[in-house]
């Protein structure tokens, strides 16, 4: 019996970003989210004759931006072309893409890998318009077509066939969603189709050089469904192979009930789009004073944020990853922090803790919070005047969260100040003292463990009210100087 | 009345001895009386628009010399609320919901809309024979073609079924059938008037321009058409262009370039003739005559007949029987619907290009047709900056026939070969006009005038020149008198 051929999966990416515009990529006409259907439509983007594309400037400015951002050459002159096809819900009969001249050329991004960090290459990323959406099951006798979303922008980001698993391939999906969210041109909405991606797959034994065919799986719009998608398509691959059989270059759909891959079109049917430039619009120069306008614009990566965090904020490395990979929540942290007189770790440990537990039960995003970074950083400041301890202020946080009231005004309310009269306190701890004669013998008597249950005593007498640090110092005093 | 320039009209409205009801209801008869003969309209604007007339009578007042003059518009130019077919079955009950810029831009000037020429179907043609509203004859006779693809611009113009016309070329559709009906016609430089409301053939080449017996009528009319569109991104930043009359027919100074090969080769005898008059009649004049050359314009036509279709394949792949524009009946999938809509809709001339432009753009042939013939039009264009380095306009033929029998020529490469001397200009974008000569067995004869980029001032004086001594302009065929 042979040896079992080992197989190397060769990934690469197709990411179409929609860009965050308010208005479509040649029409001028608004490109909002769920509006009803055909209420955006204009003449251009009904293909009425005559009608003529002009280029969406904010378009041009975010397209460079991504190119900037992932280290990418931006040509001087890009150009536009037509992607010829007939489908209902394309109405001019052909796509405005990008073909010979995208405006974004080679670049590349780091992700991390189970075995360290590697370099993907970007092979270009180009601008285009989506087509309309076909209805089919919303009628029994018709289809339905909708152009809302006909001519809203998009940058399509081609990788290099560069990731061998599942796993990178999310994590290079994953950064350049990190990327594009950063740069605030995309809103990020997976559900909505504000992020979604093709994945080329093919396989080959370990150590082949040259490329297996390949099967190209279209519109995956999770990170979750991407991995179970290129796994289970890899297997199918494989399994063919091994007995076999051939593997035929197609697209395929990926059902996530069934979590399988089926066929939806193979190359011999596919179309011959007849690329050629769009004879209605000019190649467009794209001048230096435009590229270094974008480069200003370009934000704080994470990467460089989780390294200042870590260095000039003194947090840990762990909370700093999730805070600064979170867009939403480090804008959060960074608003906070600068409301604040409490220190940055606190403020993490209390994000990252309470704040984000609350967040779950409420299954609220951060971006759309109750509470406010200005008010969290006024309960921030609660705690770290000793106002209240870190316990209470949880219980101050659920009350901001549902009464809309400050930090001060609850804990005044309800009177749950903490006791840091340090007179008031030695008279409470006196008493406790007094009336536990049998554990101050057994903690005097070397039992360090009852020291607690006198913390705990004063806390219950205080209904937890009081400062904690200066009970113990109290308490230590007490006990210890007989 | 109907012997009158834009100007001596104008001047009648103004002095309240003629008013813009009368003036329009005289064209309006003459259509009326004439299209039955000739075919030249598809839709005649029954009744002229009341705020239309209200806007030319203020525009009047406020001594616009356009208020009030009526124009025809070729049926490709979407017109608000008015039946724009582009003499397709197509498009035979398409109302558009908007102007085109440049009838927008008339309309604001107080021009009067008669009504919508009839044309080569989606302007593909030279001869008016393609239209799905039936052929346009020739006023000179009405046996023969007036030309094409602005046929029906051009033949209501010879008749004075309207002043003047509004046209588009993209090989040769104002030139030549300005040429073929005696009258003057002017493609503008690409990029001079919006695009914006033209039903596109080949974007990269349609120009919007306009059709009149005078060059003065001509310049009048595209000045207030020219000008820079937001809604075209193709069309130019120039500054805006005001047509000025010369006063004197003086061409002293004027070095005029004459490709004296495409003289030497016409094969009528009265074409060369004519067109050896007038370059004559120019020297007389004062120009200096150059002899030059444009080596790579002889494959000017292959180049064309790839670019234009390949850009039409897929300019009207929108008519697919969806949204608007003719849909087949008992459609019983997608498929069917599109193959039924689109055969049904268009007609042989049409289905011809868009099958050779889908060839050309097909992946395998690409590179050997699509590309090559862009490499040819650059060369063409940098022929013509050569030649513009040593002198400040061309003179040459428009055709190289004259107006031949309806269904004479059914060929197409035979057909495509006439457009020989007016693709050159198209496909390097310039300005080019023809003015009629003369006549020849009693047809009238055009000539071809190219200026440089943007000098459709100096085309057009020259022309103007030479009809402030001539006659050739004024003629009028004898059953429309």
């Amino acid at each position: 019996m042979s040896t079992k051929t080992q197989w190397e999966m060769v990934l690469g990416l197709e990411i179409h970003v929609r860009l965050d515009i308010e208005s479509k990529l040649f029409s001028g006409m608004k490109a909002s989210y769920g509006a009803s259907p055909n209420s955006q439509v204009s003449f251009l983007d009904a293909g009425l004759p005559g009608t003529l594309p002009v280029i969406n400037q904010k378009a041009l400015e975010y397209a460079i931006r991504f190119g900037l951002s992932v280290d990418a050459e931006i040509p001087p002159v890009t150009v536009f072309a037509r992607k010829n096809y007939f489908y209902p819900d394309l109405p001019k009969g052909y796509q405005i893409s990008q073909m010979d001249d995208p405006i974004v050329g080679k670049g590349r991004i780091t992700i991390e890998t189970e075995s360290g960090s590697k370099t993907i290459e970007i092979t270009r990323a180009h601008l285009e318009e989506d087509a309309g959406k076909s209805i089919h099951d919303k009628y029994d006798q018709y289809s339905a077509i909708d152009l809302n979303r006909a001519g809203t922008a998009l940058i399509e980001v081609v990788s290099e066939p560069q990731m061998s698993s599942a796993k990178e391939a999310v994590a290079y999906m994953r950064a350049i969603y990190t990327r594009v969210t950063h740069l605030g041109i995309c809103d990020g909405n997976l559900q909505e189709g504000s992020f979604r991606c093709d994945a080329n797959v093919s396989v080959r034994p370990l150590g082949q050089k040259t490329l297996g065919t390949r099967a190209e799986i279209k519109n995956l719009n999770s990170f979750r469904f991407i991995e179970k998608a290129i796994n289970y398509e890899a297997k199918r691959q494989i399994k063919i192979l091994e007995s076999g059989g051939k593997i035929t270059q197609e697209t395929r759909l990926y059902d996530a009930e069934k979590d399988q891959t089926r066929s939806m079109r193979s190359k011999e049917n596919a179309n011959d789009y007849r690329y050629f430039p769009d004879p209605d619009q000019l190649p467009i120069q794209i001048s230096s004073t435009m590229i270094e306008a974008q480069r200003k614009r370009l934000p704080e990566f994470p990467e460089a944020k989780i390294e200042r965090y870590i260095d000039q904020l003194g947090l840990k490395a762990d909370d700093a990853e999730i805070i600064a990979n979170d867009l939403a929540m480090s804008h959060f942290f960074e608003l906070s922090l600068q409301q604040s007189k409490a220190t940055a770790d606190l403020n993490a440990k209390f994000l990252l803790g309470e704040f984000s537990a609350l967040l779950n039960t409420q299954s609220v995003s951060i971006s759309d919070s109750n509470v406010t970074a200005s008010a969290y950083a006024a309960l921030l400041d609660t705690i770290e005047n000793g106002m209240v301890s870190r316990k209470v202020a949880k219980q101050v946080l659920d009350d901001m969260w549902s009464t809309g009231q400050t930090a001060e005004q609850i804990i005044k309310e309800q009177g749950l100040g903490q006791i840091s009269d340090a007179s008031a306190l030695s008279d409470l701890i006196e008493q406790v003292i007094n009336a536990n004669p049998d554990q101050v013998a057994s903690y005097r008597n070397g039992n360090d463990k009852m020291f607690n249950y006198f913390i705990g005593q004063v806390m219950k007498q205080t209904k937890g009210q009081a400062n904690p640090v200066q009970t113990k110092q109290i308490l230590e005093d007490k006990l210890n100087n007989e | 009345m109907i012997n009158l320039s834009i100007r001596e009209m104008s001047s009648l409205l103004a002095s309240k001895q003629i008013s813009i009801q009368e003036l329009c209801g005289v064209y309006h008869d003459r259509c009326r009386a004439h299209n039955q003969s000739t075919n030249a309209i598809i839709t005649l604007n029954e009744e002229f628009n009341a705020d239309q007339i209200l806007q030319a009578e203020k525009q009047l007042n406020g001594n616009q010399l356009l208020a009030g003059i009526p124009v025809l518009h070729k049926d490709l130019f979407c017109t608000n609320n008015l039946k724009t077919t582009c003499a397709s079955k197509m498009l035979a009950n398409f109302i558009p919901p908007y102007d085109a810029t440049a009838v927008k831009k008339l309309n604001d000037s107080g021009m009067i809309t008669l009504g919508k020429a009839n044309m080569d179907e989606f302007a593909m043609g030279s001869s008016n024979e393609h239209s799905a509203f039936g052929a346009v004859n020739n006023p000179w006779d009405l046996n023969r073609v007036p030309g094409g693809s602005s046929g029906g611009s051009a033949a209501a113009v010879a008749a004075r079924m309207s002043p003047v016309a509004t046209g588009t070329d993209t090989g040769g559709s104002i030139r030549q059938p300005a040429a073929f009906c005696g009258i003057t016609g002017i493609k503008p430089s690409y990029g001079r008037v919006s695009r914006y409301g033209m039903v596109a053939f080949a974007s990269s080449l349609d120009q919007g321009g306009v059709m009149a017996p005078a060059a003065d009528d001509c310049g009048l009319v595209l000045s207030a058409m020219t000008g820079h569109d937001t809604l075209d991104s193709t069309s130019s930043k120039q500054p805006q262009w005001q047509w000025k009359k010369p006063n004197s027919p003086d061409l002293t100074g004027l070095k005029v370039g004459v490709v004296s090969t495409w003289i030497d080769e016409l094969q009528d005898e009265g074409i060369k003739l004519k067109t050896l008059e007038a370059i004559n009649h120019f020297k007389d004049n004062g120009a200096e005559i150059i002899d030059i050359e444009l080596p790579y314009a002889e494959l000017a036509v292959s180049a064309y007949y790839v670019l234009a279709p390949a850009e039409c394949s897929s300019n009207l792949s929108r008519f697919d029987g969806v949204r608007f524009g003719h849909q087949a009946e008992n459609a019983k999938d997608l498929e069917y619907l599109y193959r039924t809509s689109r055969t049904e809709g268009f007609g042989e001339e049409v289905k011809k290009r868009i099958m050779i432009g889908t060839w050309a753009l097909s992946s395998g042939y690409y590179d050997a047709y699509y590309i090559k013939a862009q490499k040819i039009r650059r060369l063409i264009s940098e022929d013509f900056s050569k030649a513009f380095s040593e002198v400040d306009i061309l003179a040459c033929p428009v055709s190289p026939e004259l107006p031949f029998k309806h269904g004479e020529k059914i060929e197409g490469v035979n057909m495509y070969q006439a457009d020989k001397y007016t693709i050159p200009a198209s496909l390097a974008g310039l300005p080019c006009l023809s003015m009629p000569i003369g006549f020849s067995e009693n047809l009238p004869v055009g000539l071809q005038l190219i200026g440089r980029y943007f000098d459709e001032q100096r085309i057009l004086s020259v022309a103007d020149k030479y009809q402030q001594q001539t006659q050739h302009h004024l003629q009028m065929p004898e059953a429309f008198l």
